[in-house]
């Protein structure tokens, strides 16, 4: 099984399309960092103009963990995106390619194959997501300093700075939780098709789609809302109120887990019973 | 003593939707065997090649191989079992080397340096090993394909076109390449291909299939000497030698007459006493052609003409 998890990894990591995520997300990081490095300070002080006269505002507001958690809350929306990238990739491809052919008819159990290429699929989605903590955290961190964080999302939080690094650690723990569902639903879709940009628009449209329900304010929606693991996927700014309330944190990892669970359990009798025509 | 059978296919179907792709097909490949798998497009081919490996399965029957069902024994099976199926596709991204190693690895050959460079080596690949194989001609992957068909040296080898794609020399070279590994390496082949002058040569048993369903099957040479040949008979006096062969059993053999040849259909033994009859009688014989090959053969059983 190790093998096999060593040669995913290895078709992964040597095909183009793996660096575009880790390309495409330094960019933007990198863009984002500069504006704010450029136009920073009209920016904290636009956002601290109605406090002026409350409290006493002293110290680096605009500091590495502001910018780290901006950046985590704006791009939120692409990082699935750039997951999907490859996770679509991991079965359909080989059947774009015709290499189920070779892959299926060695001496290795087509359950064998679904877990590693699972396994491989996430640990793809860890190294990414370490990526994403590095340039978005650590660099802002290096460029900006350090300092307390104050957030103005359901009123005003302020935490102090070295009460913020675990908080970042949380909240990245369970954001892998989430992308790897997102992950998970693209994988099932690609056990599905036999071309890779299905899996991509399929677990695409079924997030927008899931995202929209989220909004539509229906007592029905309302009902099963919980149950749709979109509504789910942002917990990881659960780590950035004071107290964090950690039942929620439990509930909404136990819902995600859940559905990766059972995405990955459709994948598997997909791929078991699949006839390999391509 | 019965030989080993490698291969026995039972009643052997498959069904897609309104289509049967195979029929009830019957075979048995025996150990030694160079057995050519003969049959048009769309005749089940490639559907019974990917039943035998498990990519599909069938919807009735049963498939053994070294005689233990590949249902149960999957693995333990294609662990004796190098293959191609239709067009050697790889990860076209990577190398051959690095093809042959993720390949083989997974078939649990040996994947030292040494044997992948002398597998490639046996394929005329080795100048390329660290090409990727993207850059490759098709009938550079077709070679690449047997090599990772061969490299965990299967006792079965199973080949869908292998020469598809190859020029002359390389089709020879794949052909005795088989051979070798037949008569030298005492491998069983399991030969599909389309190119018949090819199963002609190389291979000691066949099937002909189609619309999924076996149309003959047997020894090569045997299925062909027990069948009529049509023969070219050129003579230098056609009209003496119509009259001979109308006053003999023969005459109802003529197929056609022409200029100074006559086409008949006859059975090997005839052809030689018909020779001996027309220059016993001076009649001059220029040429006897028997335009009879597994190429008409072939047609005219997939065309129904002759079973």
């Amino acid at each position: 099984m190790i093998q096999l998890i060593g040669i995913e990894l290895r078709k992964i990591f040597s095909k183009w399309r793996t660096y575009i995520a880790f390309l495409a997300i330094t960019l933007l990081i990198f863009i984002i960092q500069i504006s704010f490095f450029v136009g920073g300070k009209q920016y904290i002080h636009a956002l601290t103009q109605n406090l002026k006269g409350l409290f006493y505002i002293t110290g680096n507001l605009l500091n590495g963990y502001l910018i780290g958690n901006l950046i985590l809350n704006g791009l939120f929306v692409q990082i699935p995106f750039l997951i999907v990238l490859v996770g679509g990739d991991l079965l359909a491809g080989e059947a774009t390619a015709g290499t189920y052919r070779m892959l299926l008819t060695r001496p290795v159990s087509r359950t064998k194959v679904i877990f590693s290429k699972f396994i491989a699929g996430n640990i793809y989605v860890f190294l990414f997501l370490v990526w994403l903590a590095i340039v978005s955290l650590g660099l802002s961190l290096v460029i900006f300093g350090s300092g307390d964080l104050i957030l103005f999302s359901n009123g005003i939080t302020i935490i102090s700075a070295n009460d913020i690094l675990w908080r970042f650690c949380g909240a990245y723990a369970v954001a892998y939780i989430g992308m790897s569902t997102v992950f998970t639903l693209s994988f099932l879709f690609s056990s599905l098709v036999e071309n890779a940009l299905g899996p991509l628009v399929a677990t695409m449209s079924v997030i927008i789609i899931f995202f929209g329900l989220s909004i539509v304010d229906i007592d029905f929606l309302r009902q099963i809302r919980p149950y749709l693991f979109t509504s789910h996927l942002n917990i990881w700014t659960e780590f950035f109120n004071d107290p964090v309330d950690y039942s929620e944190v439990f509930k909404s990892s136990a819902i995600l887990l859940g559905h990766t669970v059972v995405f990955l359990g459709a994948s598997l009798y997909i791929f078991n019973k699949k006839d390999i025509l391509s | 003593m019965e030989k080993e059978k490698i291969i026995e296919l039972t009643g052997l179907t498959k069904k897609f939707k309104n289509l049967t792709a195979v029929n009830n097909l019957n075979l048995n490949v025996y150990k030694g065997d160079v057995f050519g798998f003969l049959g048009p497009n769309g005749a089940g081919k490639s559907t019974t090649i990917r039943m035998m490996l498990s990519l599909i399965k069938p919807t009735g029957g049963s498939i053994k191989l070294f005689g233990k069902p590949i249902k149960e024994e999957r693995i333990s099976i294609l662990r004796r079992v190098g293959a191609i199926v239709e067009k050697p596709d790889f990860y076209l991204y990577l190398s051959a080397y690095t093809n042959l190693e993720i390949l083989g690895k997974l078939s649990g050959a040996d994947v030292s340096k040494k044997h992948i460079m002398a597998t490639l080596e046996t394929v005329g690949l080795e100048k390329r090993h660290n090409s990727k194989v993207k850059t490759f001609s098709h009938g550079m992957k077709q070679r690449l394909g047997l090599a990772q068909a061969l490299m965990h040296d299967p006792e079965l080898i199973i080949l869908d076109e292998p020469t598809t794609g190859l020029d002359p020399q390389g089709m020879k070279e794949v052909r005795d390449l088989i051979l070798f590994l037949s008569s030298e390496k005492g491998k069983t082949i399991f030969l599909s291909s389309h190119i018949l002058r090819e199963v002609e040569i190389i291979a000691s048993r066949m099937i002909i299939i189609n619309k999924g369903t076996a149309q003959v099957e047997g020894s090569v040479q045997e299925l062909l000497n027990a069948q009529n040949i049509d023969v070219t008979i050129e003579v230098n006096d056609p009209e003496k030698a119509l009259r001979i062969i109308n006053e003999t059993v023969w005459k109802d053999k003529i197929k056609s007459v022409k200029n100074d040849t006559i086409d008949m259909s006859l059975d090997k033994n005839e052809i030689s006493e018909l020779n001996k009859k027309l220059v016993q009688n001076n009649v001059e014989v220029h040429a006897l052609i028997p335009s009879r090959s597994l190429e008409e053969y072939f047609l005219k059983i997939t065309e129904g003409e002759e079973k």
